[in-house]
């Protein structure tokens, strides 16, 4: 990646040890990370919540991939849905293909394709719209996001087997590499029940390997020179080119980057389901992608994580609890909850953008974009950022 | 060559539709330049509204209960020519003041707080006003298609064929729509061009700053124009609604997206510009519909997007913008 040249020039900078808080946050969060899953896995009746795991752990992926591009580089994307699709169908087109070599490696293996469909498509679609700015953008993202969709609907080439999805009736999905034998010689009591490492377990492990990676890696870019260089981009294009940044590569890092994280939960939403079809896909999808980012805090790691666990974990969590009967809601209790669902997220988005432009939990230099006169008004963390950033006199003062 | 005459009618037919609609999404970027992507699900409204204002206009079955009292008006619109003509009227301008209210009001809620704040932030508001909108009309109107006709079935508008040549049909619907939306244009164009209210419109698109130290009130001329804009958008909706037979909740995002194409074609921010990118894209697409596999009609106009704004970003009519620093 770019930011590995860019490593070797700077100067390493010296990490300052952890303070003792952020070392027992971070345990907290492990612990939990590995003991509600386990105990709920052991619950009878209650296994299915592991797969609401599983499904809300893809779409942090998802989200995480999107904020490079509206979060970091400020472009944004309406069509976004269309590389996780890319990657999902390229996943399971040449898997499918390949399956009789690959055997139980499939999923690993078509990580790659997916990941290049995700990144290529980025490319792609960076290439003509590099000249395009904000709403003009957003526009031409959504078309595209469309046109694959028909296209995909339309069974285009004869790949898709359009509005019915793949893989065509007679054929089943490998089950990952290890999974059976997991799921045969992992069982222990716990205090709930008996657990047993089911595939719904297995993948929870995968999604969540696929999200700590991601977060890695993002943070890695927000420090790189890619990373800054998105910013100066995101916070004012001319003077970014002005001082020397090729706006046209760094638009084509952050599309293609964004893409790549969008194919690799494409393809794992695909073997997961162990179906993927047009339906999933749709233009509600992005919007729901691009709600989750403004409404957890644009450019903000932790804001898209609470985001996608607000708005897509909690109410899958409740209406999962609600069909399971485990949560006493009367059907019409239930089809409300669903249906009210996108009605409150509009209304949340506009309440969102005048009252908290910087959503739920706010990066620094995002919120400082949206409310200036308050920008101090900051979590302490966010406040030594700050602090460091002023010092170093990297940003422009009126934007 | 019938086949082809009758598809370059209907896209004349559609072009008007788009024309109107694109005339919204012009307008309010003239001034703003903003994108109102609500506009799309104020033109899904303003069909519903039409519908509800036909019903109780002529709709014998609707007049009961507290609605009894339009029995009288209702004979009055449903007989002869006179009572036509005013039912169409009356129609028009309740559907289009009650959306373009809504607009204003949209404004002045979701767009107006924002004014100051970065491109970004009024987009995000007007999705989650479309969502809103489309969500509302799901919920609290019906999530199926209604049709747009009367309790018995009977049609509110019935076509005529008004020019028969070849194996080529003009209807009086399709007449209808395409002088409606010339004359609504040809109105627009006077009213920005020649009204004081207009000047004020053209000074606050060209430096809105400069435009309220001279005295003009900059938020009742934006007001004016998400009135202005929603109001065509209506008239589009209920065309649409009488043209295709039904309307549905989400049934203003496609012709939406292809209204902006529209307008960006034309040139977006001109009036003029907007109108002929709504006739030129209602003419490729049916021309193009009928070579292509129907299922790829919708791809057409995102094609035409993406090659405008690559190759004429500006558009047929309008003049290329030197970003400003």
């Amino acid at each position: 990646m770019a930011d590995t040249k860019a490593a070797a020039v700077m100067p390493t900078p010296t990490r300052k040890k952890l303070p003792p808080k952020t070392i027992v946050a971070y345990s907290i969060l492990a612990a939990v990370l590995v003991l509600v899953p386990v105990l709920v896995q052991s619950a009878t009746g209650w296994e299915f919540i592991v797969r609401i795991f599983v499904i809300v752990g893809i779409w942090v992926l998802l989200a995480l991939g999107l904020n490079i591009v509206v979060g970091y580089a400020g472009l944004l994307d309406l069509g976004y849905i269309a590389f996780y699709a890319m990657g999902g169908y390229a996943g399971v087109i040449i898997g499918q293909a390949v399956s009789h070599w690959t055997g139980g490696a499939t999923y690993f293996l078509m990580l790659i394709p997916a990941a290049l469909a995700g990144a290529l498509t980025g490319v792609a679609l960076g290439f003509p719209v590099l000249r395009l700015r904000g709403d003009y953008l957003a526009i031409v993202t959504l078309g595209f996001g469309e046109i694959v969709r028909i296209c995909l609907n339309n069974n285009l080439f004869g790949l898709s087997n359009g509005a019915s999805g793949l893989p065509y009736g007679n054929q089943v999905m490998a089950l990952p590499f290890g999974a059976q034998w997991l799921q045969d010689n992992i069982r222990f009591q716990t205090p709930l029940g008996f657990f047993q490492f089911g595939p719904n377990m297995y993948w929870y492990v995968i999604v969540v390997m696929l999200v700590l990676g991601a977060i890695f890696v993002i943070r890695r870019l927000d420090d790189s020179r890619l990373g800054r260089a998105w910013v100066a981009m995101r916070e004012n294009e001319v003077a970014a080119e002005a001082c020397g940044i090729n706006i046209r590569t760094q638009k084509l890092w952050a599309f293609s980057l964004g893409a790549l994280s969008g194919g690799i939960a494409g393809v794992t939403f695909a073997y997961v389901q162990q179906f993927i079809s047009p339906e999933s896909f749709t233009f509600m999808e992005s919007v729901f992608v691009v709600c989750i980012i403004v409404i957890g805090g644009m450019g903000s790691i932790k804001g898209v994580i609470a985001g996608a666990l607000l708005i897509k974990g909690v109410p899958d969590l409740i209406q999962g609890l609600a069909v399971a009967g485990v949560l006493k809601m009367p059907a019409e209790m239930q089809s409300l909850m669903s249906n009210y669902r996108f009605l409150v997220f509009g209304l949340l988005m506009v309440v969102m953008m005048a009252v908290r432009p910087q959503g739920i939990i706010p990066s620094s230099r995002r919120a400082r974009e949206l409310l200036p006169e308050d920008g101090r008004i900051l979590a302490e963390e966010d406040m030594q950022e700050w602090d460091v950033e002023n010092r170093a006199n990297t940003e422009p003062d009126d934007v | 060559m019938s086949y082809l005459l009758s598809q370059l009618i209907n896209g004349i037919t559609l072009g008007g539709l788009y024309a109107l609609v694109a005339l919204g999404y012009t307008l309010v970027y003239g001034i703003l330049l903003m994108i109102n992507f609500a506009h799309s699900e104020l033109f899904m409204a303003g069909g519903y509204v039409g519908l509800g204002v036909l019903k109780v206009l002529s709709d014998g079955a609707v007049a009961t209960g507290p609605l009894a009292f339009m029995k009288p008006a209702q004979t009055f619109f449903n007989s002869g020519m006179l009572g036509f003509v005013a039912l169409m009227a009356a129609t028009f301008l309740i559907s289009a003041v009650i959306v373009g209210l809504l607009g204003v009001l949209i404004e002045r809620f979701a767009y107006r707080p924002l004014r100051h704040a970065p491109r970004l932030a009024p987009l995000i508001s007007a999705i989650g006003v479309s969502i809103f909108l489309q969500n509302a009309v799901l919920l609290w109107v019906s999530s199926k298609q209604l049709p747009y006709s009367r309790a018995d079935g009977t049609a509110f508008v019935t076509s005529h064929t008004l020019l028969k040549f070849g194996g080529v049909e003009i209807t009086t619907m399709q007449v209808f729509i395409v002088v409606t939306s010339l004359l609504l244009l040809l109105f627009l164009d006077t009213f920005v061009a020649r009204t004081r209210i207009g000047r004020a419109m053209r000074a606050t698109s060209q430096d809105r700053e400069a435009a309220g130290l001279m005295g003009v009130d900059i938020n009742s001329v934006i007001a004016l124009a998400f009135f202005i804009g929603p109001a065509l958008g209506a008239v589009a909706g209920v065309f649409n609604g009488m043209y295709y037979g039904s309307v549905k909740y989400n049934m203003g995002f496609i012709p939406g997206i292809k209204s902006f194409t529209a307008a960006v074609v034309g040139g977006i921010g001109n009036l003029r510009g907007a109108m002929l990118g709504g006739f030129l894209l209602g003419i490729v697409e049916s021309l193009a519909g009928g070579f292509l596999e129907t299922g790829y009609k919708d791809v057409i106009a995102f094609i035409v997007l993406v090659l405008v704004l690559i190759f004429r970003p500006g558009g047929l009519l309008g003049e290329a913008v030197a970003e400003k620093v």
